[in-house]
């Protein structure tokens, strides 16, 4: 975590971060102060349960939720307010409900064209075509809707369709805590083949501490808002953790004691 | 987690619209309407819409062929004839013209204000809907209001201060029933839109770089179609008997022109003694609204259900 | 071996038919439970929570539900007629199910709903009726029962909401409770305070517990024995202590495709579906 500090910005640089939603005259701060780095090709968690503000962290850092104080920069240069197009080819996300983050009207084959429209790539066609293949779905998925596929199949969906743009950054809010656990482990290992293959970074969110460690080298725990630890996976498995809470979540994952 | 069908029949169109692999994308939006229609047609009332609305068209179509008699032709001699008199289907009218000629020639005009209304009010209220609750702050305000304003006055009422201030005739007439048409779509439109906004699938689309505009003619009016669609049949029985309001009281079709409303009105003198003068045209009115309304309610159950679930 | 189970199942069958075709959730199903906790762990489409309805006869049209024989205490509860079986619903045998926020009704104050499930199955006073269902409210472990009696269900936390409904189901004091993913849309460590209420609830009562989840971890951790269910089948049936000795290979697939703490960082082996196992 520490160490000799590098010449290169980090990938991701979020400090003192803090956002903050208006609803009527309530104030509610989402997230308070947080503050982390992500290395270029290196995968990054945040790990918290509901209401930690980590989901918001990473829509502030597409510029889906409101920023009210703090800054995010991207190789080490501010990123531009609304975001732009270029911004869109550099960070991608996926979401994590299979079923609202594709549009129920559209097939398979439009939300694959459409990025691809936007960003008048050329050859549209053999990238629709090479961006199934490259997420494991067949061909014959090409022009079926949304609601005929199942949930992992709906998700390869997603993550092929930040992928064809061509990001560098992927954004992963819980991609797959409502997937069964067999299919998760088909994108989860999905996800890790693509990362090599691409070079691409990740920031991963996600309440199981368990998909956390074997997707990330370093993690942040989050509760109620707030930055509580920053860890490596050695020492979550050492479980040389300083805070009560992470250690509670990491009992917590062990299943019940009787 | 599909739940598609096993392949029916032999025949190749039959194939091609239950194959759970489409290969293009008119395929798939064929297959759905497919099944979509096959649900339809399960609800025999919704049956019974479809055969009054078809026999609309084809009257409408076809009325040269299927009328007995020039619709203005006239022949005092024979005025105010029963039904069955000389081949007169329904009678003849108080200037001697056949009432059956009259109708299915003034199926017509009722088309004519149906298709017409159908085409510009609900798409110039999903315009204004979409942009409102997309755009929120003092567009969607400013929008609101104007649709308020609309909304406030009773339909007919408007409409006949339109026509007062345009003139009578029935395209002045169709145009002001659209104007006074709008504003519940509008309305619709924008309730779906705000619902449709916080959608995952709209964040992606912004994420994506997709522009506002690629956003609501792309992403959000899709999904208030289906709303719309059951809006505007439900309120086609409401914009004929308006244009038969209109017609009714002159400020409509003008005469000798055949309008079911302006029939009704010649036909009222004689009501007590003559009535098939009055009555004709008003069942007919009353077939083509109860084949809207049955429609329309049927499309809901098909279309709704679908449209939660999905 | 042991006195008559609670719950007999044989040959439970749960089938859909619509429009689109026959859909079979549950195919054949059989299994008997004691006063003792019975895991029943499946994906989506495994047809665990269909099995769940249908022992309370909860599967309503176009859904059909059949068994040889769904025994409760000894009584066939197929051959119950609705009136009957409402005097064994909630009395006799109770379900807790997954999302506070859907299963309370967000209109009525928590205490009348709990008081008015009391009130129907047995005759007693309001007075009566209230301190019975605060003195539920202290056992699950809530600090301040006069407060959550008058509360709305939508002012409640998932833990506590949940911790209300299974009050509210176990002030009958029931022999047997159905739990249908009691924990799974709470957080992490709110999970494991509901589990340990439930938990002790069981233990003090001698009740029978079915346990419906899909983490198998959770459930082999909680309960006695573990039921697998695979595409509307039992393919695997045994004690929980002995977990990993499964033997056929969905169980093993699922044991093995679970990421855990400090784990290995190599792929996470893939579970590769057999169509014999259906």
């Amino acid at each position: 975590m520490s160490g000799v500090a590098s010449t290169a910005p980090a990938k991701i640089a979020v400090s003192d971060l803090s956002v903050t939603f208006a609803q009527g005259r309530r104030r509610v701060a989402a997230v308070k102060s947080v503050s982390f780095a992500v290395e270029p090709l290196e995968s990054f968690g945040l790990v918290g349960e509901s209401g930690s503000g980590k989901s918001t962290v990473l829509r502030a850092i597409c510029g889906l939720a409101p920023v009210s104080g703090g800054d995010i920069r991207i190789d080490g240069q501010a990123i531009p307010q609304p975001r732009d197009k270029a911004f869109a080819r550099r960070v991608q996300m996926v979401f994590q409900d299979p079923y609202g983050s594709l549009h129920p009207r559209h097939t398979i084959d439009r939300v694959l064209s459409e990025p691809l429209a936007i960003h008048r790539f050329s050859d549209r066609e053999d990238r629709v075509v090479q961006a199934l293949k490259d997420v494991g779905l067949d061909a014959r998925f090409r022009f079926r809707l949304p609601h005929q596929l199942s949930g992992g199949q709906r998700q390869r969906v997603a993550i092929a369709r930040a992928l064809i743009v061509e990001p560098e950054i992927l954004l992963l809010d819980e991609p797959t805590s409502a997937l069964d656990a067999s299919i998760q482990a088909e994108v989860l290992n999905l996800l890790t083949r693509l990362r090599e293959e691409r070079s691409l970074t990740f920031i991963m969110v996600s309440h199981d501490l368990a998909v956390i460690d074997h997707m990330c080298e370093r993690l942040l725990v989050m509760r109620g808002g707030e930055a509580v630890e920053a860890l490596d996976r050695a020492s979550l498995a050492d479980r040389q953790v300083r805070s009560d809470y992470t250690r509670d979540l990491l009992t917590a994952s062990e299943g019940y004691k009787r | 987690m599909s739940d598609v069908p096993a392949p029916s029949g032999a025949g190749g169109l039959s194939a091609w619209l239950t194959t759970d692999t489409p290969r293009s994308r008119f395929q798939a939006r064929a297959i759905n309407l497919w099944f979509a229609w096959r649900s339809l047609v399960r609800n025999p009332l919704a049956v019974i819409g479809l055969l009054i609305i078809a026999a609309l068209i084809l009257m409408a179509v076809f009325a040269p062929l299927i009328a007995t008699d020039p619709p203005n032709q006239q022949d005092l001699a024979n005025r105010l004839m029963p039904p069955g008199f000389q081949g007169h289907l329904l009678g003849t009218d108080e200037l001697g013209r056949d009432i059956w000629s009259r109708i299915v020639f003034g199926s017509r005009v009722t088309l004519q204000v149906v298709a017409l209304v159908a085409v510009t009010a609900p798409v110039f209220g999903l315009i204004v809907g979409t942009v409102a609750g997309t755009l929120g702050g003092w567009t969607d305000r400013v929008l609101m209001r104007i649709t308020d304003i609309f909304l406030a006055f009773p339909r007919l009422i408007l409409a006949l201060a339109f026509v007062a201030a345009l003139g009578p005739g029935i395209v002045n007439a169709i145009f002001a029933i659209a104007l006074t048409a709008w504003p519940p779509y509008a309305r619709v439109a924008r309730a779906e839109t705000l619902t449709v906004r916080r959608a995952d699938y709209i964040a992606a689309a912004r994420l994506q770089g997709a522009g506002t505009l690629r956003i609501i003619t792309g992403h959000i009016m899709p999904m208030c179609l289906s709303s719309l669609i059951i809006r505007v049949t439900l309120d086609m029985a409401g914009i004929i008997l308006t244009a038969a309001g209109l017609g009714f009281l002159g400020l409509g079709a003008q005469p000798p022109l055949a309008e079911w409303g302006a029939m009704i009105s010649t036909g009222r003198q004689f009501l007590l003694s003559q009535w098939w003068v009055a009555t004709m045209p008003g069942l007919a009115i009353l077939a083509v609204s109860l084949g809207f309304n049955l429609l329309g309610d049927s499309l809901r159950d098909v279309l709704d259900p679908r449209g939660a679930q999905r | 071996m042991s006195p008559a189970p609670l719950l007999d199942v044989e040959n439970l069958r749960v089938r859909f038919e619509t429009n689109r075709g026959v859909t079979e959730a549950v195919r054949g199903v059989s299994f008997t439970v004691g006063r003792e906790r019975v895991g029943i762990v499946g994906e989506s489409g495994s047809g665990k929570s269909m099995t769940g309805r249908a022992i309370l006869r909860l599967v309503r049209p176009p859904g059909i539900a059949v068994a040889d024989r769904l025994a409760f205490d000894g009584t066939e509860l197929q051959s119950l007629s609705e009136r009957q079986m409402r005097t064994v619903r909630g009395r006799r045998i109770a379900m807790v199910m997954q999302d506070p926020k859907y299963s309370l009704n967000p209109v009525m104050r928590v205490g009348r709903q709990m008081t008015e499930a009391l009130k129907v199955h047995e005759r007693i006073a309001t007075r009566e009726a209230r301190s019975r269902a605060l003195e539920m409210l202290a056992d699950v472990q809530i600090r301040d029962p006069e407060r959550v009696f008058s509360a709305y269900p939508h002012e409640l936390s998932g833990g506590m909401g949940q911790r209300v409904m299974i009050a509210m189901m176990l002030i009958p004091r029931p022999d047997l409770l159905i739990a249908d993913e009691p924990t799974s849309a709470l957080d992490v460590t709110v999970q494991l305070e509901v589990l340990r209420i439930l938990d002790d609830l069981v233990k003090d009562r001698g009740m029978g517990l079915i346990f419906i989840s899909h983490d198998l971890r959770l459930v082999s951790t909680f309960c006695d024995r573990v039921l697998v269910m695979y595409l509307g089948r039992i393919v695997e049936e045994i004690d929980a202590a002995r977990l990993h000795e499964a033997t056929h290979p969905y169980t093993r697939g699922l044991l093995n495709c679970l990421p855990e703490v400090g784990g290995s960082r190599a792929p996470l082996p893939v579970l590769h579906r057999d169509a014999a196992w259906a």
